[in-house]
């Protein structure tokens, strides 16, 4: 008589493998059709307008002054030691900050914060100071602001 | 009403409604179980469960709002295109010259504000009788879904008149969102579909607000209304529930 089977060792059946090969194969389609999506919802060409402007010749701003660019909401200007140009907009939740040339400070309307014109906090739950933004001259020697490309505080430019 | 009995007989007739129409007690059943509108309904309700004070009916006004809001914003859609500056204009279009257009638009605003109260009046209702307690937990959190559904719905209607306030309201709201550390600035880029306020984001928030966010909020209230049900019915002691939890 043969002798009683030992104790199979644990094996996963047929059954098991099968589902479970259906299954990863379904969980790696679904991995891959997260991460098609994930990239179609990402634009690849943006039809926004550009971040640099020219902001007309520098001999045009006179010392001492804030010229204001709403449409790109920029500030630039003009003080002795040279130009600087500064974002308009708050760094509290973005909305388009306003020169007040009487109190020489500039305020946002939303909620009530002030910036210096070198871009530092006054007052008001701005958490940061204002962007400082990167000035160039153009071939025609007009000056280039971009709004994308932040410098450090306190750069300012001689042309 | 009485209905010949040729017709109620008819071959038609039950293919439709399959169950007869005398009045016995497995009929009035059958007439819930087999209706399509009233599947989500309990068969039987506890009379007490239908006074005002037990729920003062804010679930199903805010199921009202929504119906209300749907066939008003299908209608607001046959005006409307999601694109700038057009979306402005048709907005004013529908104010001036659309018939009835004014009313229509304000058909479709006062039940969005009165919907984002009522439910989450519903939510105090809930909160203030314990109804959130087993059974009905998993309900309770359903129902948080939907206030955020609902609270997300409102939001992404107000960029639509692309108005000032509409374009203001956004900028601050998604510049909330960049707030948060390390998923904020792509969240943003995603939901406005670029780094402004401008078309992308008009459309996408066009799309979130009219098929998205409905068909989500459309399957959750499906969701919640039959576990309502499940969990014990109306104001009801989810008697299974708490038996098989081993509570008094």
């Amino acid at each position: 008589m043969p002798e009683r089977d030992e104790p199979m060792p644990p094996v996963i059946s047929r059954r098991d493998f099968v589902a479970a090969t259906g299954l990863a194969a379904c969980a790696m389609a679904a991995a891959g059709a997260g991460v098609v999506l994930a990239d179609f919802l990402r634009p690849r060409v943006l039809f926004e307008p550009p971040t640099a402007f020219l902001a007309g010749p520098p001999d045009a701003i006179e010392v001492g002054s804030v010229v204001t660019h709403v449409e790109q909401r920029v500030y630039v200007i003009r003080l002795a030691e040279g130009f600087r140009a500064l974002s308009a907009v708050c760094t509290h939740l973005g909305c388009i900050t306003r020169f007040q040339p009487d109190r020489n400070i500039i305020a946002c309307p939303c909620h009530g914060s002030q910036f210096t014109l070198a871009g530092d906090v006054v007052t008001g739950p701005a958490p940061r100071a204002l962007r400082w933004l990167q000035m160039s001259l153009s071939e025609k020697g007009e000056l280039i602001v971009d709004t994308a490309v932040e410098v450090p505080a306190g750069t300012t430019y001689r042309f | 009403m009485k209905l010949p009995e040729s017709l109620i007989e008819s071959r038609v007739w039950r293919s439709i409604v399959r169950h007869g129409i005398r009045a016995t007690n497995r009929n009035r059943v059958m007439a819930v179980m087999e209706s399509l509108v009233l599947h989500l309904h309990p068969a039987r309700v506890r009379r007490r469960s239908l006074e005002a004070s037990r729920t003062y009916f804010l679930g199903a006004i805010s199921l009202i709002l929504f119906a209300i809001l749907t066939a008003t914003g299908l209608l607001l859609m046959l005006y409307y295109h999601p694109s700038v500056p057009q979306a402005y204009d048709d907005m004013k279009e529908l104010q001036f010259t659309v018939s009835n257009g004014m009313f229509l638009r304000n058909l479709h605003r006062w039940p969005a504000h009165a919907m984002v109260i009522v439910v989450f009046l519903h939510m105090l209702r809930v909160f203030y009788h314990r109804a959130y307690r087993p059974p009905r937990e998993f309900n309770w959190v359903i129902g948080v879904v939907l206030l955020l559904l609902t609270l997300l719905l409102s939001y992404t209607g107000y960029l639509l008149p692309w108005d000032q306030l509409a374009f203001w309201a956004v900028s601050v709201g998604t510049n909330m969102v960049k707030a948060m550390p390390l998923l904020g600035p792509p969240i943003r880029f995603l939901l406005l579909g670029g780094n402004v306020v401008g078309e992308n984001a008009l459309l996408r928030f066009y799309v979130l607000h009219c098929v998205m966010l409905p068909l989500a909020i459309m399957f959750l209230v499906a969701l919640h209304l039959w576990r309502v049900r499940k969990d014990g019915g109306l104001a009801g002691a989810g008697r299974t529930g708490r038996s098989e939890r081993g509570e008094a």
